[in-house]
């Protein structure tokens, strides 16, 4: 069980949150290559150890948040809100 | 050693003295013209049938901790091929058939029972998607049946017949020649047979590095020595990212947890396996009378083969309502895999943009059915340096031609596949 600090509702458990998935991908721009959108698509690092990724917490501030997270240890290094600054 | 009744008696008179390793414990040599990364299920069975087929071909399983000690050794056993779209279709159903005479050809008894797969429907819509779905089975040549409410009565009697249940029962359909097998017995008798093809099996073997040349493979680097070989086949569903990213290679992955758990074991009463969408749910009983359950995955990148609780509850929560009178046992042990979870959901097996190097993983959560099947392949896409027709449409290239098998039709969220 992961235990989330929100930076807007404190330590909450994770079954209030919704993973969102990798959050180094960037969006691609509108006159990309085709096949630059089917990587963004598709690839992902899928590291095992530190990840950064997407969280909404569903049940609380309904605010989305960036996490660093261990893959094996499933440590929690650092909550911080997804906001444009933040991408 | 063959086994048999007669060896048995043999034994039983001989004090048991006579047993011989079930396969052989080589030392690492230099050369090898297939390495196989991956002591699994999947890379065993592809070391069998590229031996079987190529005699004189020496091939190699490395193996970085023991055999079949990963997922091979944590999944829910069942084998099934109710798949929809057809490459899925005839790829499970090649892979069904060979495990219908799997036994006798290993001669390792597999404890294979074709007890059939019972997927419940919950409403009149439910019915009539999942009649679709099983109507294409019988035009694929693969069997399948609907059960009313009544016949499904007959067959489980012990699911929550109550109409105010939450998901209450309409029917079911059924496959009936899908079942469960023994997992572990898997791995151990593709282990024996290929040993006893000449195929070396090294254990305690952790692939640190591939060499590759002008994008044509050379050879790896272990924790036991450096190998040169021709070609290299990739088979470690869960770690795939992992050991493609030795070559440069970035995948359509990502790993997730999927967790099982048994109950303490009671009398026989479920001779099927049994499965609810509506749950995220589904169980079966094993022949020393635990309940078997399984779920849906943790939802969250993790390799850490450790699952979390509110996931066992959610999944302990269908199976009751499913079985309500689970309520009163005990769940003895709880584990999980890794399972690499691939874009639109199906698995990868063929080629790489690397020459003579050979992918086999993306198996989400179903790779176990698929052990006989994926090894087949496998090895002809190996040997051929072309993938046959029944792996042709599982290639890595989908995810850039955008010809995805996706039977959920869910888009690039990993976490949101499970069939």
């Amino acid at each position: 069980m992961l235990l989330i600090s929100c930076p807007f509702c404190g330590p909450r458990p994770e079954d209030e949150f919704g993973f969102g998935g990798d959050a180094t991908l960037i969006n691609p721009k509108e006159d990309d290559n085709i096949q630059d959108v089917a990587d963004y698509m598709f690839l992902r690092d899928n590291p095992k150890g530190w990840h950064k990724e997407y969280w909404f917490h569903r049940y609380g501030c309904r605010r989305w948040l960036k996490i660093e997270r261990h893959t094996v240890t499933h440590e929690i290094k650092s909550v911080s809100p997804a906001t444009e600054q933040n991408l | 050693m063959r086994y048999s009744f007669l060896s048995i008696a043999r034994e039983a008179l001989n004090s048991h003295k006579g047993w011989t390793e079930a396969w052989k414990k080589p030392q690492l040599q230099p050369h090898y013209d297939v390495v196989i990364i991956g002591g699994g299920g999947h890379g065993l069975a592809t070391a069998y049938y590229l031996a079987k087929f190529n005699r004189g071909l020496r091939v190699a399983v490395l193996e970085r901790g023991w055999i079949g000690g990963g997922n091979t050794g944590r999944n829910t056993t069942v084998v099934r091929s109710n798949y929809f779209l057809k490459a899925n279709a005839d790829f499970y159903e090649h892979s069904l058939k060979l495990w219908e005479n799997l036994t006798q050809e290993l001669n390792f008894n597999l404890m294979f029972s074709q007890r059939g797969v019972v997927q419940l429907c919950h409403s009149f819509h439910d019915m009539e998607a999942l009649t679709n779905r099983y109507n294409a089975l019988r035009l694929n040549n693969i069997d399948s049946d609907t059960l009313t409410r009544e016949q499904l009565k007959v067959m489980v009697p012990d699911l929550n017949y109550d109409s105010d249940a939450r998901f209450p029962i309409t029917g079911a359909v059924i496959q009936r020649r899908a079942g469960v097998a023994r997992h572990d017995a898997v791995a151990w008798g593709f282990a024996r047979a290929a040993s006893g093809l000449g195929v070396n099996i090294i254990e305690n073997c952790e692939v640190t590095d591939i060499d590759v040349d002008m994008n044509v493979v050379t050879g790896v680097r272990t924790s036991k020595g450096n190998v040169r070989c021709d070609k290299i086949g990739i088979c470690v569903a869960g770690h795939t990212s992992e050991v493609a990213r030795l070559a440069g290679l970035k995948l359509p992955i990502e790993t997730h947890l999927l967790q099982a758990m048994v109950t303490e074991p009671v009398k026989p009463f479920l001779h099927t396996a049994v499965a609810s969408s509506a749950l995220h749910c589904y169980i079966s009983q094993t022949d020393k009378g635990e309940l078997l359950i399984g779920g849906g995955i943790d939802g969250y990148n993790s390799y850490s083969q450790r699952g979390t609780w509110p996931k066992i509850e959610e999944v302990v929560s269908g199976a009751i309502s499913m079985f309500p009178r689970l309520r009163g046992l005990r769940l003895m042990r709880t584990w999980a895999g890794v399972m690499d979870m691939t874009m639109d959901g199906s698995p990868i097996i063929g080629k790489t943009p690397i020459k003579h190097l050979y992918i086999d993983g993306g198996w989400c959560i179903g790779g176990f059915k698929a052990i006989p099947g994926a090894g087949w392949c496998f090895a002809h896409t190996i040997v051929d340096d072309e993938p046959h027709p029944l792996n042709a449409e599982f290639n890595l290239e989908r995810f850039r031609t955008g010809r995805l098998l996706s039977e959920q039709g869910s888009g690039n969220t990993p976490h949101r596949q499970a069939h």
